[in-house]
């Protein structure tokens, strides 16, 4: 599904993202751990073609094609779907009005709202006054209606309360079909610094960054327990 | 010779406080005469023109239509119980009380153009909702300008009795995007003792037409103002700033304008209230879109008595090269008590929220063009359905020149 190779990037002249590679499957969820600063965000914005972040050397690759030079739209035509963990507000703009733009044949924007429980934000301007929770549920309800293929969360518990969050983390797992066993077709590359998502999305794979680089990579779970008993201040004496 | 004569005389000199100094010499006031026709058999206007300004010539949901070409008032009547719709004329002979609302809450001597108007009177509208009548549709208004280099003046007088509600749309327009014309429009609103007027009027003059609207309105004690005003396409020179007197208790009024200048538009509008009773209400929001012509967006509210509550926002965004937004809002409490605010921002389009809309498909022109559009959507009520959706397809065609 998604292939990383050797990525450097760079915003604004200053260098975020230093040779990463890392590679998703159909079907996988990979888990991206680190620090704040490490380079996390950058990387998924990287991989969604955001404006201001430069390639410098490597290769984006997705569903067998080299996007490294597509624009974001592009990409999200082709099945890439982005959860930003600080959306900007748009005034005027409907959510309703958002969701029409950006669905996928076959998706009901109001059957996933109610779905959702969330159809009173159906009329009111995209963000404008949600709270962290609620500007979370607008971003799954409109990933739902896009229906990627590949799914890329930046820190999709953050600010979320404890009765939200078994909301968002079990609608996560219907984005990633994680109740299909054999013919689970979506991928999802999710960036977690407390961890506490893995409570409701299983993950294949995971990968520390640190320093804009990926330090080490192995079982998620795993990672996640070495870093609540050590911190990541530990990751950087790792021999890896 | 009357006492409003002798004034208008004084003032016909009198340049306006705002705008640029308009030649009123270099337009004529004896424009040719049409006969009055029948609504759908009228023939000498340009009915697209009439529909992109909201007038829809079936007169269907509508409670009642007037047309004025230039000087001529080519239809006039009402479709619904308890509505009055009559040319000025006809109603300051049929009602001697109306002299009395004329140049009441406009001054003639406000400057040359209301003196203009008076001494160069050509009708305009006169619409009535008796007391406890509602309209069930808009009544609806149109004024047009045809003729070459022709000053249009008119005086248009709008009274809701006590309880009743009122609701107008009306539409401006020229005859061809190249006309040349000035529109003076004086109107003067009266709504009393829990009355309501919603007031809607979309203006679509062209590249060679200087508009100078001179209207207030009185309100009276628990009585409601809602005034929309749009203006969506280029126009040389276009200068207002009417007054609302909110003088009985609990009145409230809401002003909004939906304000787009393309290159080689200069528009210098805005809103004024006074809030002189206890409990009164009024919020003022304006957006100004430029992508290349000048606006001047003014509010103003002045707070007399303790207890009374105002707002005014001021929104404009410049989308390309050399536009021109002045924000300039007033607030002025007189006593203690009074609770006013004001926002004003100018800016250009956030890139956050087009990157924003590109990573959720849309291309960077859909991205602008539906941050512009949100930007231009203040919830303006009673907005009927037919103007929003004028705005939207003014909208379609500014979006050419948004890139």
């Amino acid at each position: 599904m998604l292939e990383v190779q050797n990525l450097t990037v760079s915003v604004e002249g200053k260098r975020i993202l230093e040779n990463v590679s890392l590679s998703i499957d159909k079907g996988e969820t990979y888990m991206l751990f680190g620090e704040n600063g490490s380079g996390k965000t950058s990387l998924i914005m990287s991989i969604m073609g955001i404006g201001n972040y430069q390639v410098e050397s490597g290769k984006i690759i997705y569903k067998g094609e080299d996007i490294t030079e597509w624009p974001s739209y592009e990409r999200a035509k082709h099945g890439i779907g982005i959860m930003f963990q600080r959306p900007p507000t748009i005034r005027g703009l409907k959510l309703k009005q958002m969701l029409e733009m950006v669905k996928r044949d076959g998706k009901d924007p109001l059957e996933l709202a109610e779905e959702l429980n969330f159809t009173d934000f159906l009329d009111r301007d995209i963000n404008l006054g949600f709270s962290g929770g609620e500007i979370k549920r607008a971003e799954i309800l409109q990933l739902m209606t896009q229906d990627p293929d590949l799914v890329l969360l930046d820190e999709p518990e953050s600010g979320v309360d404890i009765v939200n969050m078994g909301l968002i983390g079990n609608s996560i797992r219907e984005l990633l079909q994680k109740d299909l066993h054999r013919k689970r077709e979506k991928s999802g590359l999710i960036i977690t610094h407390s961890g506490y998502i893995l409570d409701y999305v299983e993950a294949d794979k995971g990968c520390v960054l640190v320093n804009n680089t990926i330090w080490c990579t192995g079982n998620p779970h795993e990672i996640m327990d070495g870093i609540r008993s050590h911190g990541y201040e530990e990751c950087l004496t790792c021999q890896r | 010779m009357s006492e409003i004569k002798e004034k208008a005389l004084k003032a016909q000199n009198k340049k306006a406080e705002y705008g640029s100094d308009i030649n009123i010499d270099e337009y004529s006031s004896n424009a040719p005469q049409y006969p009055a026709q029948d609504l759908e058999n009228i023939d000498i206007v340009d009915k697209e023109r009439l529909l992109n300004a909201g007038v829809d010539i079936t007169g269907n949901e509508r409670s009642g239509s007037f047309i004025q070409v230039d000087s001529s008032v080519l239809h006039a009547s009402p479709r619904q119980d308890g509505i009055e719709i009559m040319s000025m004329v006809d109603a300051l002979e049929k009602y001697s009380w109306l002299e009395e609302y004329v140049w009441n809450v406009v001054p003639v001597e406000t400057d040359k153009y209301t003196a203009h108007a008076e001494l160069n009177f050509q009708g305009g509208y006169f619409v009535r909702s008796m007391p406890g009548a509602r309209t069930v549709f808009p009544v609806q208004a149109c004024l047009y300008l045809k003729s070459e280099d022709v000053s249009q003046n008119v005086h248009n007088v709008i009274i809701a009795e006590e309880g009743s509600e009122l609701h107008i749309i009306t539409g401006c327009a020229t005859d061809s995007p190249e006309n040349r014309g000035l529109h003076v429009g004086v109107s003067e609103f009266y709504v009393k003792k829990n009355a309501k007027i919603t007031f809607s009027m979309i203006h679509n003059w062209s590249r060679r037409v200087a508009v100078r609207p001179r209207s207030a309105t009185r309100v009276e004690e628990g009585g409601v103002f809602i005034n929309n005003y749009i203006s969506m396409h280029q126009v040389e020179s276009m200068q207002l700033y009417p007054s609302v007197y909110l003088v009985g208790k609990g009145a409230t009024a809401r002003l909004s304008s939906v304000l787009y200048a393309p290159p080689g538009t200069d528009m210098d509008v805005g809103a004024r209230a006074v809030l002189s009773a206890p409990d009164t209400r009024c919020e003022i929001i304006s957006r100004a879109l430029s992508t290349g012509g000048r606006i001047v967006a003014r509010g103003m509210l002045v707070g007399e008595v303790e207890g009374i509550k105002a707002h005014l926002e001021c929104q404009g965004m410049i989308l390309k090269g050399d536009g021109e937004i002045k924000a300039i809002p007033e607030l002025d409490g007189k006593v203690a008590g009074v609770d006013m605010s004001h926002e004003a921002a100018v800016g250009k389009i956030a890139r956050d929220e087009v990157e924003y809309l590109m990573a959720r498909g849309l291309s960077e022109n859909e991205a602008i063009s539906a941050i512009v559009r949100g930007f231009m959507n203040v919830d303006i009520e009673g907005l009927p359905p037919v103007l929003k959706e004028q705005v939207d397809k003014a909208m379609d065609i500014s979006d050419k020149s948004l890139f």
